[in-house]
């Protein structure tokens, strides 16, 4: 990793430095090597504190909507699962390929230090990466835990790269990321029963502050101004009235997202409540592949979604369908 | 000072429980708030950090003020306030009791705010000592002593021995009640914890931040500062820092319109969301820097400027740990102070 980081700051050193771009998005060392925060460096300068470590889980491909706002050209590191977001951002027009160079950079698996620090562990000063286990320096005593089991739960399972049209790609060796089924716990949530499916996302959306922050870094939620942030709307809301409202929130915005949402993953690694909103988005995933064939937001810029584009073979919306797509007697 | 085994604790918390409601950290599809204490309760006192911080036990995230009545052209004003059942909140720790002083700042002074003056009054708050602080605490900075808080009791776990120290009218009241619970114990087990604690907290990064620069220089040579727009750039602009500290207190007053009438009520609003403060004008805030700024020139500097010294941040680090992109306060105060 640490090599990686020497590469992505030469490349950004370059690219500033022939004047190919005006500034840079990238990740800034922030008070321990776990909490690093995405941020624009506008100089060479300013690349000395750049960082590229395993806690760059943040997806910076958002923030090119405001930074292609400001003109220039606009350099953006992505990892994989990065790169189907800002693939289905090129798609929907919300930000402009010839302002940006998209560089896309080898990634481990990204952890997750909601993981690494318990309640055992107390204080964590540093985390130590000694590739499968990682060492969590605390003084309480130090601790040696298995990587896998402090990955970003979007990391468990990893799409690969997507193919970004002309993006130089930065690697050093093989890079080992879990391959399991994205939808294994969506099929768990599927065999419960109608109760248990109830209560377990009444336990988990109960906890919602409605703090936004899932609706904020979602690169799928671009609208310029949100209707619950409109206080013409009618519906515009700064908190939960009742558990039923939060509930019905969360499940609009993955109904609104669907065809488009890439499972990148950042509505449930930002969550301060830890609320796997990811699996909503999943489920959705998993219907729309079955109802109307495999589809990957993402992959492909200027594809069809599922949702917004007409097939022969498409089911007839009036005849309700179970979710394996068998038509209900 | 009193003991009680910790194997007894619910025995503890069902005797509390007979005659007021029992708040405290309960853990809830794996996350800790707090909440009230039922028999299958999954209470985690010792939790250093609940997501949301009790200021909700007096200051709700929602709460109905007033209804109003419509019957043709005549509108009736009607009192939802019923007097406030008392109740106990239990494992508070020294950064969050040391909050319930900046809200009160706010809400108890004149005009006193009712709503939240009533849920004070029937509260008492029995707090507990830190034994495992952690990296982003920096309480101390802010002269708080983690391993002894105040409150109407104080509680400090020990191996496996909760210790009970009463220091109010309201704390030996609710001590008569349970004390039979507890057996007589002197205070060498807290003594040494509190030592041990103290260790690890000059251990910690953030224990001796330096906020000198807030107290030395002007608001508006802070305010100008060219960093603000740095900082910032990274803010998602979502409510998580705001909605998990125990001080922000900034609420907005909002009408649910129903068939008959209206509901008023208020709710947490957050100084990062772009209706903040919006008014007939328009907007006095119109980019996320300056609402980034904002939040902690009113932590550091127009607070305290308004209420002899006193910062509105207690050093709890929840904003630390759980703003999704990283941001925070101590990197606002390094950044600005250009001190260690």
């Amino acid at each position: 990793m640490s090599n990686m980081q020497e590469l992505i700051i030469k490349k950004a050193t370059d690219l500033l430095t022939d004047n190919t771009v005006d500034r840079v998005i990238g990740w800034k060392k922030g008070e321990f090597v776990f909490d690093p925060s995405p941020a624009i460096f506008n100089s060479v300068d300013e690349l000395k504190d750049f960082v590229y470590n395993p806690f760059c889980g943040a997806n910076l491909s958002k923030y090119l909507i405001a930074e292609c706002k400001k003109g220039g050209k606009i350099a953006v590191f992505l990892k994989a699962c990065d790169t189907y977001s800002f693939n289905q951002l090129l798609t929907e027009k919300r930000i402009k390929k010839e302002m940006i160079v998209p560089v896309l950079v080898q990634c481990d698996g990204m952890l997750d230090i909601s993981k690494i620090k318990t309640e055992e562990t107390g204080a964590v000063l540093d985390v130590k990466d000694d590739g499968d286990k990682i060492t969590v320096v605390s003084p309480y005593g130090d601790k040696v835990i298995a990587k896998a089991d402090a990955l970003l739960v979007k990391c468990e399972t990893c799409k690969g790269f997507a193919n970004v049209d002309g993006a130089e790609k930065i690697e050093v060796g093989e890079s080992t990321l879990p391959q399991g089924d994205r939808f294994d716990m969506v099929k768990k949530l599927e065999a419960m029963s109608e109760e248990e499916r109830f209560a377990f996302w009444k336990g988990e959306l109960s906890k919602c502050i409605r703090c936004n922050a899932c609706r904020n870094v979602c690169p799928a939620c671009s609208c310029t101004k949100c209707v619950f942030d409109n206080v013409n709307s009618g519906v515009e809301s700064k908190a939960n009235a009742d558990s039923v409202e939060e509930q019905m929130f969360h499940i609009i915005r993955a109904f609104h997202v669907t065809g488009r949402c890439t499972d990148c993953g950042e509505c449930s690694r930002v969550c301060p409540q830890h609320i796997p909103l990811h699996l909503i988005n999943r489920k959705f995933i998993k219907d729309a592949n079955t109802l109307y064939g495999e589809y990957q937001a993402g992959e492909v810029v200027d594809s069809k979604t599922p949702l917004t584009s007409y097939t022969e073979k498409d089911l007839d919306p009036t005849v309700a369908v179970n979710t394996e797509g068998v038509r209900n007697a | 000072m009193l003991k009680i085994k910790t194997d007894k604790l619910n025995e503890l918390y069902s005797r509390i429980a007979e005659s007021e409601a029992l708040y405290l950290p309960i853990n809830k599809a794996n996350a800790a708030n707090y909440d009230e204490w039922t028999s299958e309760a999954e209470v985690s006192l010792t939790t250093l950090k609940t997501v949301k911080s009790p200021k909700d036990l007096f200051f709700p995230q929602t709460q109905d003020m007033m209804r109003f009545k419509t019957e043709g052209k005549n509108i009736s004003i009607i009192d939802v306030r019923s007097p406030e059942q008392p109740f106990v909140l239990m494992g508070v720790k020294a950064c969050d009791f040391k909050a319930f002083e900046v809200l009160d700042r706010v809400f108890l002074s004149d005009p006193v705010d009712t709503y939240y003056k009533a849920k004070r009054d029937a509260g008492t708050i029995v707090t507990l000592a830190c034994g495992k602080p952690e990296e982003s605490c920096f309480c101390k900075v802010f002269g708080i002593d983690a391993t002894s808080p105040m409150g109407d009791v104080t509680t400090w776990i020990c191996g496996d021995e909760l210790f009970w120290q009463p220091n109010t009218e309201k704390g030996k009241a609710l001590t008569e009640r349970v004390k039979d619970l507890f057996a007589e114990g002197d205070d060498a087990a807290v003594k040494e914890q509190q030592q041990k604690t103290k260790e690890i907290i000059e251990k910690l990064p953030f224990s001796n931040l330096d906020l000198s620069y807030f107290e030395e220089n002007g608001v508006n040579d802070i305010f100008n500062r060219p960093e603000w727009q740095d900082l910032s750039e990274g803010c998602l602009a979502c409510g998580t820092c705001t909605f998990v500290c125990p001080t922000c207190q900034c609420f907005d007053v909002k009408d649910y319109k129903t068939n008959k009438g209206v509901i008023r009520y208020r709710c947490w609003d957050s100084c990062m969301y772009s209706d903040f403060t919006q008014m007939s004008h328009g907007n006095n805030r119109t980019t996320q820097m300056q609402r980034y700024r904002q939040r902690f020139m009113h932590k550091l500097k127009y607070y305290p400027e308004n209420n002899d010294g006193l910062y509105s941040c207690v050093g709890c680090g929840r904003c630390v740990n759980k703003c999704p992109q990283r941001l925070n306060i101590v990197k606002v105060a390094k950044t600005l102070g250009g001190k260690k």
